[in-house]
C-alpha cells in the first residue's frame, strides 16, 4: 500500500444520486462504514445494490455526492480496494486458465508491459491455497463448476492484498462447500482487520454471516450492526414494496 | 432515357426497396438486421449455382434453388452457434462470407458462361430493366423485373398479414408465443424464407447493396419515428420507397450507380429522423430541452406572481417587469408568458399582468406538490431537511394529481411541511 | 498448369515474392488482431470498417489521383474510423441497437462507396483507377513499395500486441476489474480498435472489403478449437491467417480472372472445417471418439455386472451363455460378443462357447462394480429420495463415473447407516 491513508473510515459516502438514462436508480446515499466490519447489502432486485459498489469504483458516473476511502478520494486509494464482480459478467468461454486470471489481481502492481516474475506467480498460488483452487492452476476456466468460478474470483481479490473488499453476489449459485469456505474466508479476513461489503441476496443467513448490514431500496433504509438494525420493521421498509412512489416519480422524471 | 422507361426503372426500386423495408421491420426488431445482411450476401452462391447448373434464367428453378441457400445460412449460423459453440456474432460473419466467397469465385471463373459479373452482383443491372421485357402470346407484358418483383411484394404482404399476430407475438414475447402453440422456430424460419425469396427476387435488378440496405435502414428509422407496429410497417415501406424516387433522381444528378444513390438516399433519411426525434436526436434533444425550460419558466412564473399576492408587495405592473423577473433565458422567459396567457392562467387587470383565478389555482397546485414532495422526501425516504428543497424544486413540474394522491395518502394527511409551512389544498383531492 | 505451379513455387519472380510476402503478413496481422475482437464479440464491428471503407478510399483517389497506397490507406482509414464514431453515436441514444446500427453504416457507407466508385468509373481516366481491386481484392495489384509500408504497418502492429499482451487480455476478458486496478480501460479499449482499424485498412487491398471480415473472424475461430491459451490461440490464428493468404495468392496467380478475397475466405473457412471436425479435446471427432469410448466402457462394466448376477441367479455357476447376458441386458448377441472379446483381452473373460466364463481378476472387478452400485442405487433412495423404480436406470448411468473418494465417502454413509458392511441387498430382485 504506497499511499498513506488519511483517517481510519475505509468507506464514507455522502449525498451520492446514481441516475441511469436520466432515471435516478439511487436516490441521496449517505453512510459510513466503520473498520474491520463484514457488511452485508441487501434490498430487493433492481434496488441498487450492484449499482452502489459499481459507483464507489467509479465504474458508473455520479450525478452527485462524494466517495471517500480512508479519507481521500476512491481515485488515490484503489490499490487499498479490492473487488469481486458478479461471475456472470464475464465469459467463462475465455482462453485463460485458473493461475493467469488470479494473476491478474496483480497487475496493477506489476505495471505496464512487464511479465508476471516468480514471486508473483507464488503469490498467486498461494491466494489460490487459500481457496482450495491449487490443483486447478493451470485448468481452463470454462471448466469448472460455479462454486469454482467463484473461488476463482475471490483468489484475484485475494491477490490484491487489499484493505477493503467489495464483493458483488458471492454467494449466489454455489455449492455448500464453497459457500463454506467463502465464509471462512470472511471471518480471516476481518480477523485480520480488513473491511468486507458483500451484496448478498439471502436474508436468512444475513444475522449468521455478518455483523454490519446496509438494508437498501432506491436509497438507504437502514444501516448498522445487525443486531440493531436487521428488524422487521426495516425489512418490511425495505422490501414492503410502498416506494411506487419513488418509482413512478422517477419514471416521471425520465419521461421529461 | 423516355418516360416509360424512367417509370419502369423507379417502379423496380420500389417494389424491391417495399418488400425488403417491410420484412427487414421484422428483422430490425428481432435484433437480426445482421441475419438479414447475411442472407441476402449468402443468395449469391445460390443464385450463381442455380445459373451454373441450370445454364438458363428460367425462372422457378432459380428462384427455389438460390433462396434455399439463404435458408441453409441460417441454418447453418444457427448450427455453428448452438453445435459448435461459436460467438452468434463470429457465426454470422463465418457463414455469410464463405458463401459469398464462393459464389464469387463461381462468377468470375465461369464468366462466360453466367450472365452475371461482379459489379452486377452489387449494385444489379436496374437501369436495363426497361428492355427486359416479359412476353406472353406475343403481347408486352412490361419488364420481366416489375413482375417478378411485384409478385414477391404481393407474397410478402400475404405472409405478414396473415402470420401478423403470430409475428409479433414470437417477436416481442416469445414464452407467451410458445404457451399459445405457436413455434417461435417455425416462424423464425417462415421469416428466414421470405427474406431469402424476397433477397434473390431483388437481386438481380438492384444488386447486393440496396438490398442490404433496405432490409435495415428504412425499418430502423420507422423504428425511431413511432412504437405501434402497423404505423412502423407502413412508415419503413415510404421510407424505402421514397429512397427508391429520390435516390434515381440523384443517380441521374451524380452520373453514378442508381443503387448506391438509393442507398445513400436511405441513409440520408435515417439521419434525419435521428437528428429530429426529440428523444434521440442532437437536434431533437435540443428542441426538447428548450420546450422543458420554458414550462419551468412558466410554472416559476405562476408561483412568483402568487407569493407576491400572498406576501401583499409591489404588484407587477408591467410586462418587460415580468420578463425581468424570471431566470430562464429572453426568448423562453417570453414564449412562458405567452403559454400561462394562453391557458388562461394570466391576465390584464387594469394594464398590469395579474393571476386569474385560474392561475391561482395553478400556482397552489405547484406549491402543493413541492411541499407534498419535501415532506415525503423527508418522512418516507429519510432525508434531512436541508437536502429536501432543491428535489422538490425538480420534481414540483412533475407531479400530477394521481401522483400528489398518492403522496398524501402516504404521508397520513399532514398539513405541514418539514419548514412548518403549510401544504395547501387544492380541493381535487376530495374528488377522489 | 504444372509449369505453372512449378514456376510459382521456384520464387524466381520478384513479383511473386513479393506479393506472396504482402498477403501472408497481412493475413497473419489480421487474424492476430481478429482474435481480440472475436472474443469481444466484436467480430462484425470489422465488416463495418471494411465496408465504410470504401468511400474513403475513393475520396482519396479523386483529391490526389494516384494510386499509391498511403493516401487511399488513409483515406479509407478516415472513412472507417467515421463509421465507427458514428455506429457509437447511434447506439448511444438507447433506441437502435448495435446490429442496426452496424447494418445502416455498413450498406450506407458502401452505397457511398459505390456511387463514388462509378462516378470514377465513368470519367476518362477512371478506368485505369483499379479502385474496383477494393471490391474483392486484388493482391497481384500490390506494387512493392506499397508492400513495404503494409508490411512495416503489420509489424508494428505485432509487436503492440506483443507489448501489451496481457493488458489487452485482461481488457478482453474483464474491463470492469481491470478499470479498479487503475488501468485507462477507456484509452485501451479505443488502442486496441485503433490496432483492429489498421489491420483491416492494412488488408483491404488483398481481400477486398466485402470479405476482409472473414480474415479477421474466420482465423481466430479456427484458433479456439485448438487452445485453451490466448497466447496459442494468436499464434494458430496469425499461422491460419498467413496460410490462407499464401493459398490465396499462389490460386489466384494461376487463374488470373479469380479474385484473391474469395479464395482466401475459402481456404481460411476449410481450415476453420477442419479443425471443428480434428481439433484435440473440442473436435468433433475427438468428442465422437470420447463418447464411443465411454459406451464401450460402460458396456464392458455392465457386462461383468451382469455375468456376475446371472451366476449368482444360477447358483454360482460359472459359466454364462451369451443368450442370457444378452436377455438380461437387453442388448443384441452381437453386442455381447464384442464386449465379451475386448475383456477376453484385458484378460477378465474368458471364452467357452457359447458361453463366457469370468477370469478371477474378472470376478474381482465385478464383485467392486457391484458394490459401487448398490451404494449408489442406496443413496439415491435413501438420502436423495428418488422412487425406487427410477433408481436402476439413474444408477447405471452415474456408477460409471464415481471418482474413488466419493465411492469411499458413499461407503462410510452405509457403515455409519447401520446396513452392514460390503454387500448389501440391491434394491431389486434381480
Amino acid at each position: 500500500m504506497k499511499i498513506e491513508k488519511a483517517n481510519d473510515i475505509p468507506l464514507e459516502i455522502h449525498d451520492m444520486t446514481i441516475a441511469y438514462h436520466k432515471k435516478p436508480v439511487l436516490w441521496d446515499v449517505d453512510l459510513i462504514v466503520p473498520e474491520g466490519k463484514l457488511v452485508g447489502i441487501v434490498g430487493p432486485n433492481g434496488a441498487g445494490k450492484s449499482t452502489l459498489i459499481k459507483a464507489v469504483m467509479g465504474l458508473i458516473p455520479k450525478a452527485s455526492g462524494w466517495i471517500k476511502v480512508y479519507g481521500k478520494p476512491y481515485e488515490e486509494m484503489r490499490s487499498w480496494v479490492g473487488y469481486v464482480p458478479q461471475r456472470e459478467s464475464v465469459d467463462w468461454d475465455f482462453p485463460i486458465n485458473v493461475r493467469e486470471v488470479v494473476l491478474m489481481g496483480l497487475y496493477g502492481k506489476i505495471g505496464w508491459v512487464k511479465r508476471p516474475d516468480k514471486a508473483h506467480v507464488r503469490i498467486a498460488e498461494e491466494s489460490l491455497e487459500r481457496v482450495d483452487m491449487q490443483a486447478f492452476a493451470k485448468r481452463q476456466i470454462s471448466q469448472l463448476s460455479g462454486g469454482q468460478q467463484q473461488r476463482v474470483f475471490l483468489a484475484r481479490a485475494l491477490a490484491q492484498d487489499s484493505q477493503i473488499y467489495l464483493m458483488d453476489e458471492p454467494f449466489s449459485g454455489v455449492d455448500a462447500a464453497t459457500e463454506k469456505a467463502i465464509i471462512q474466508l470472511l471471518g480471516e479476513l476481518r480477523s485480520r482487520g480488513k473491511t468486507v461489503l458483500v451484496v448478498h441476496h439471502d436474508l436468512q443467513t444475513i444475522p449468521n454471516y455478518f455483523d454490519w448490514v446496509i438494508m437498501l431500496n432506491m436509497r438507504i433504509v437502514a444501516t448498522g450492526p445487525v443486531s440493531q438494525v436487521f428488524t422487521n420493521e426495516n425489512l418490511h421498509r425495505t422490501y414492503g414494496g410502498k416506494l411506487t412512489i419513488l418509482s413512478e416519480a422517477a419514471e416521471a422524471v425520465s419521461r421529461t | 432515357m423516355d418516360q416509360l422507361a424512367t417509370f419502369w426503372i423507379i417502379l423496380t426500386g420500389a417494389l424491391a426497396s417495399a418488400s425488403c423495408a417491410l420484412l427487414g421491420t421484422y428483422l430490425v426488431l428481432r435484433k437480426m438486421s445482421l441475419i438479414g445482411d447475411a442472407i441476402s450476401h449468402s443468395v449469391l452462391a445460390g443464385i450463381a449455382m442455380a445459373y451454373w447448373l441450370s445454364g438458363s434464367r428460367s425462372i422457378l428453378p432459380m428462384f427455389i434453388g438460390a433462396s434455399s441457400f439463404g435458408v441453409i445460412a441460417a441454418l447453418l449460423i444457427e448450427s455453428l452457434n448452438k453445435k459448435w459453440r461459436i460467438y452468434e456474432d463470429a457465426s454470422i460473419g463465418i457463414v455469410f462470407t464463405a458463401l459469398f466467397a464462393f459464389g464469387v469465385l463461381l462468377i468470375s471463373n465461369f464468366a462466360g458462361q453466367i450472365d452475371l459479373d461482379q459489379e452486377c452482383v452489387l449494385y444489379g443491372e436496374i437501369a436495363y430493366t426497361p428492355w427486359d421485357l416479359l412476353a406472353f402470346k406475343g403481347v408486352n407484358l412490361g419488364p420481366r423485373a416489375v413482375w417478378l418483383l411485384g409478385f414477391v411484394l404481393l407474397l410478402d404482404v400475404l405472409m405478414v398479414v396473415l402470420f401478423y399476430k403470430e409475428l409479433m407475438l414470437a417477436s416481442f414475447d416469445p414464452a407467451m408465443a410458445v404457451s399459445l402453440g405457436i413455434s417461435s422456430t417455425a416462424i423464425h424460419y417462415i421469416l428466414m424464407t421470405a427474406v431469402s425469396m424476397t433477397t434473390v427476387a431483388a437481386f438481380e435488378s438492384v444488386g447486393a447493396i440496396l438490398v442490404v440496405a433496405m432490409l435495415i435502414v428504412p425499418g430502423a428509422t420507422a423504428y425511431l419515428l413511432t412504437d405501434r407496429l402497423k404505423v412502423m410497417l407502413v412508415l419503413s415501406v415510404a421510407v424505402g420507397v421514397a429512397s427508391a424516387v429520390i435516390g434515381y433522381y440523384l443517380a441521374g444528378l451524380w452520373d453514378s450507380s442508381i443503387a448506391g444513390a438509393m442507398t445513400i438516399t436511405a441513409g440520408g433519411l435515417f439521419a434525419l429522423a435521428f437528428l429530429l426525434s426529440p428523444k434521440y436526436g442532437i437536434l431533437g434533444k435540443s428542441l426538447h430541452q428548450f420546450k422543458l425550460g420554458i414550462r419551468y419558466a412558466a410554472d416559476h412564473m405562476l408561483l412568483t406572481l402568487s407569493r407576491e399576492a400572498e406576501s401583499q408587495t409591489i404588484p407587477v405592473r408591467s410586462r418587460r417587469q415580468l420578463l425581468a423577473l424570471s431566470n430562464a433565458t429572453a426568448i423562453q422567459a417570453r414564449f412562458a408568458l405567452m403559454q400561462n396567457v394562453r391557458a388562461g392562467f394570466i391576465g390584464r387587470a387594469n394594464g398590469d399582468l395579474t393571476l386569474t383565478d385560474a392561475g391561482k389555482r395553478a400556482a397552489i397546485s405547484l406549491l402543493q406538490g413541492h411541499r407534498l414532495w419535501e415532506t415525503f422526501l423527508n418522512e418516507k425516504v429519510g432525508l434531512p431537511s436541508d437536502h429536501i428543497h432543491e428535489a422538490a424544486n425538480r420534481m414540483e413540474h412533475f407531479l400530477d394529481e394521481r401522483l400528489k394522491h398518492d403522496i398524501i395518502e402516504e404521508i397520513g394527511g399532514r398539513r405541514k411541511d418539514p419548514h412548518g409551512k403549510d401544504i395547501p389544498e387544492t380541493g381535487d383531492e376530495a374528488s377522489r | 498448369m504444372a509449369d505453372q505451379i512449378a514456376r510459382f513455387f521456384s520464387f524466381q519472380d520478384a513479383n511473386v515474392r513479393y506479393v506472396l510476402f504482402g498477403s501472408v503478413i497481412l493475413s497473419a496481422a489480421a487474424a492476430v488482431l481478429g482474435s481480440f475482437a472475436v472474443l469481444r464479440k466484436r467480430s462484425l464491428l470489422g465488416d463495418a470498417l471494411a465496408h465504410a471503407a470504401l468511400p474513403g478510399v475513393c475520396v482519396a483517389f479523386m483529391l490526389t489521383g494516384t494510386k499509391s497506397i498511403l493516401p487511399l490507406l488513409i483515406g479509407a482509414t478516415v472513412s472507417g474510423v467515421l463509421g465507427v464514431l458514428m455506429i457509437q453515436a447511434v447506439t448511444a441514444s438507447g433506441k437502435i441497437k448495435s446490429d442496426a446500427a452496424i447494418g445502416i453504416v455498413l450498406s450506407v457507407f458502401f452505397g457511398a462507396g459505390i456511387v463514388l466508385l462509378t462516378h470514377i468509373q465513368k470519367q476518362p481516366l477512371g478506368n485505369q483507377s483499379g479502385l474496383d481491386k477494393f471490391l474483392f481484392g486484388q493482391a497481384a495489384a500490390m506494387l512493392p513499395k506499397d508492400l513495404l509500408v503494409m508490411g512495416m504497418i503489420s509489424f508494428f502492429l505485432l509487436v503492440v500486441i506483443l507489448l501489451l499482451f496481457k493488458e489487452f487480455r485482461l481488457l478482453t476478458f474483464d474491463p470492469d476489474f481491470f478499470a479498479t486496478l487503475g488501468f485507462p480501460v477507456a484509452f485501451l479499449d479505443l488502442l486496441l480498435m485503433a490496432l483492429i482499424v489498421l489491420a483491416v485498412m492494412a488488408g483491404l487491398q488483398a481481400v477486398g472489403v466485402i470479405l476482409m471480415a472473414a480474415m479477421l473472424i474466420t482465423p481466430a475461430v479456427a484458433a479456439k478449437f485448438w487452445t485453451n491459451r490466448l497466447s496459442a490461440m494468436i499464434a494458430v490464428a496469425g499461422i491460419i491467417g498467413a496460410v490462407a493468404g499464401f493459398f490465396g495468392t499462389f490460386l489466384s496467380s494461376l487463374a488470373p480472372r479469380i479474385p484473391t478475397g474469395p479464395v482466401m475466405v475459402l481456404s481460411a473457412t476449410f481450415f476453420l472445417i477442419l479443425s471443428a471436425l480434428l481439433a484435440p479435446q473440442k473436435g468433433v471427432v475427438a468428442k465422437w471418439r470420447l463418447h464411443m469410448r465411454n459406451k464401450r466402457r460402460m458396456a464392458q462394466e455392465h457386462f461383468l455386472r451382469g455375468w456376475l448376477e446371472i451366476s449368482k441367479q444360477n447358483s454360482g455357476h460359472d459359466r454364462v451363455e451369451v443368450g442370457e447376458l444378452a436377455t438380461h441386458l437387453r442388448l443384441s448377441r452381437q453386442a455381447i460378443e464384442k464386449a465379451g472379446r475386448r475383456l477376453m483381452r484385458q484378460g477378465l473373460v474368458s471364452i467357452q462357447p457359447p458361453c463366457f466364463a469370468l477370469t478371477e481378476v474378472g470376478r474381482q472387478k465385478a464383485t467392486r462394480l457391484i458394490k459401487t452400485h448398490r451404494l449408489w442405487e442406496y443413496y439415491l433412495i435413501h438420502r436423495a429420495q428418488i422412487d425406487p423404480d427410477h433408481v436402476h436406470r439413474d444408477a447405471d448411468e452415474v456408477e460409471h463415473i464415481l471418482p474413488p473418494h466419493v465411492i469411499s465417502e458413499l461407503e462410510k454413509i452405509v457403515e455409519t447407516e447401520g446396513v452392514g458392511s460390503g454387500k448389501f441387498a440391491s434394491a431389486h430382485p434381480t
